[in-house]
């Protein structure tokens, strides 16, 4: 929440293998019959067809056009094959751009999120229980507010004027999102999305057999040692699911816009901004269009890799 | 707090004291660390996560908030502010409506369509699936936010909240089947059975029988689409153009008084009133059905 909260909602993480199941068991006990089930499937299909799969499949064809918002283009736009591909690709404020978004990914999700959520997931399970429930009531809070509302919340926090960090620092006048914009949206998204990792952590600590924890701590076993042969090969497979799909919300949240609007100078402009300014705000839509099918690769390699992962643990 | 830090590194220090060796004690300073790290995470993560809460709670209520957390002078003038705004409570009308059109629309076909594929094997049926959860994960919103707007522009459903809902409701749709079939999968076939040799048709088993038996599946991926629904700002931002069609989560930032700042007396009370729903609607949810760890609620 995404993060990463877009339009289409990431991948369920309550998901575990209805596709894999199922086969076992499919009496047709309500007398569907083939053609019957086709129709019941047919109208959600027709709206997932028309409204996801083919503006996805389109943007490969939009991509190789001069297509614009408004003028001469925008009534007959033409072909101009893969030019907006090989222009984006060798156009410095693409790469600007995308190393921008590897850094939000790696430091804000990758780390960040895990490692804080990690922390507060084998932290919380020996604190005391009223400790505990506030700091679980509070990262959850910062996830499900809306995230027009968090981040009006952090802008009111890092104010140049009277924001309550400068008040509370005593360095008046700092302006903290034109200053530091990329650490802002890294430390504001890692605020927000946190609560995803805790959660899944701490299920995966509960699956921990506890005496195998004892009995490391018997013969002396520090905390680390205890973490890194004892707890970590048991949630291996928690990790490799948190990291994938924290990548993934990360990579597609368009959230930071609201802070930092992609500046200044572009100094925070990752990649869903980047194609907003582009093709909404500049009008050039076939150049966002082959953005944005790139965008939709860089997906399609994380969810491949991520459905590897989950098929392989079964 | 800091009791049970106390009596922990207290009851670990007599068992290993008195410490002959370097060997010996550092199990017991390792763990004195070790629980004052604890105290530390603990306080710096409170206060991590609810400094930039406090406004939330503070602004709505101070005769005059600024962008600076402080003891209010209470007051609920700013709610009457909030109301006589012509754009605020109708968008937040606009919010619930996008949300029910969304619920309504996933939910019926989501349904209908979960259910023929738990009980019948159409060929490709394992794929289909498959490519879905494929789908919702990579087609997200900013990444098909170009083409999406040039669909929307060519259909003429620019500044139509039919349009947000249909989009909003596809972009749903891939997670919502995928998992109401595996809560169709655990409705028992013997009712099903006995409906049918009473005489019911398809329909008619799905509505009488097999939807009752799965409403919370039903309800859980009820309050997962409106909260994807509720917070989305992208997708309202993009393709609505009218004020007074935009949803609450757009709204927010246009509203600035004459001399062109932020209205904090509006905006305050407006973001508490559109957090709140979700907030509770979580929690309610949380308690009854319990899928928290699940972690599917929000993206």
């Amino acid at each position: 929440m995404s993060r990463p909260t877009d339009a289409a909602g990431a991948l369920p993480a309550v998901v575990t293998g209805g596709v894999r199941r199922g086969s076992a068991r499919h009496s047709d006990v309500a007398g569907l019959g083939r053609a019957r089930a086709g129709a019941f499937v047919a109208p959600a299909l027709a709206l997932v067809g028309l409204f996801l799969v083919f503006p996805a499949l389109w943007t490969a064809y939009l991509g190789m056009t001069d297509y614009r918002l408004t003028g001469l283009s925008a009534q007959a736009p033409n072909f101009v094959g893969l030019d907006n591909y090989t222009d984006t690709l060798t156009d410095p404020a693409f790469h600007a751009s995308l190393r921008l978004t590897l850094v939000f990914v790696l430091l804000s999700g990758v780390l960040g999120q895990s490692l804080l959520g990690f922390a507060a997931a084998w932290v919380l399970r020996t604190t005391n229980r009223a400790v505990k429930s506030a700091i679980e009531f509070l990262v959850l809070l910062a996830w499900i507010i809306p995230s027009s509302v968090v981040s009006f919340l952090w802008i009111a926090l890092l104010d140049r004027g009277d924001g309550t960090l400068n008040a509370m620092l005593g360095t008046e006048g700092m302006s903290w999102l034109t200053q530091y914009p990329m650490t802002s949206i890294i430390v504001f998204n890692i605020w927000v999305g946190t609560a995803f990792s805790m959660l899944l952590f701490s299920s995966a600590l509960a699956s921990v057999p506890p005496s195998q924890l004892e009995s490391a701590r018997m013969v002396g076993a520090s905390t680390w040692q205890q973490l890194r042969d004892v707890v970590l090969p048991h949630i291996r497979g928690h990790i490799l699911t948190n990291t994938l799909l924290i990548t993934l919300w990360t990579f597609n949240t368009f959230t930071p816009y609201l802070l930092t609007a992609g500046g200044p100078n572009h100094e925070s402009e990752i990649l869903p901004v980047y194609i907003y300014k582009v093709a909404i705000t500049g009008g050039r839509l076939g150049v966002g269009a082959a953005i944005s099918l790139i965008m939709l690769l860089i997906n399609l390699v994380i969810a491949t890799v991520y459905l590897r992962v989950l098929r392989e643990r079964k | 707090m800091t009791a049970t830090t106390g009596t922990q590194a207290q009851g670990r220090t007599t068992t290993g004291a008195p410490p002959p060796g370097r060997r010996r004690s550092n199990p017991s300073v390792g763990h004195f660390v070790g629980t004052v790290l604890k105290a530390v995470l603990c306080a710096v993560m409170l206060g991590f996560f609810a400094l930039p809460l406090l406004w939330l709670a503070t602004a709505p209520f101070d005769a005059a908030p600024s962008l600076s957390v402080s003891w209010p002078q209470w007051t609920l003038a700013n709610f009457r502010t909030m109301v006589e705004n012509p754009y605020a409570l109708g968008s937040l009308v606009n919010s619930v409506l996008l949300s029910l059109g969304v619920v309504v629309l996933v939910l019926t076909l989501g349904s209908i369509a979960s259910y023929a594929l738990s009980r019948v094997v159409i060929p490709g049926r394992d794929a289909l699936l498959y490519a879905l959860l494929l789908l919702s994960s990579i087609v997200t919103g900013t990444a098909a936010m170009v083409p999406t707007f040039q669909l929307m522009n060519q259909l003429r459903l620019i500044d139509s909240q039919v349009g947000v809902i249909l989009v909003m409701a596809a972009g749903v749709m891939p997670t919502v089947i995928f998992i109401l079939k595996d809560f169709m999968d655990t409705v028992p076939k013997s009712y099903e059975e006995s409906a049918r040799l009473a005489g019911a048709g398809p329909l008619r088993i799905l509505w009488d029988v097999v939807v009752p038996i799965a409403r919370p599946g039903l309800a859980t991926i009820a309050v997962w689409s409106v909260v994807q629904v509720w917070g989305n700002f992208l997708v309202p931002y993009i393709l609505l153009r009218s004020p007074d069609k935009q949803p609450a989560a757009v709204v927010m930032y246009t509203f600035y008084t004459e001399g062109g700042q932020p209205n904090l007396a509006l905006i305050s009370t407006f973001s508490l009133l559109f957090s709140v729903p979700v907030v509770a609607m979580y929690f309610f949810v949380n308690r009854k059905f319990g899928f928290r760890f699940h972690g599917g609620i929000k993206s």
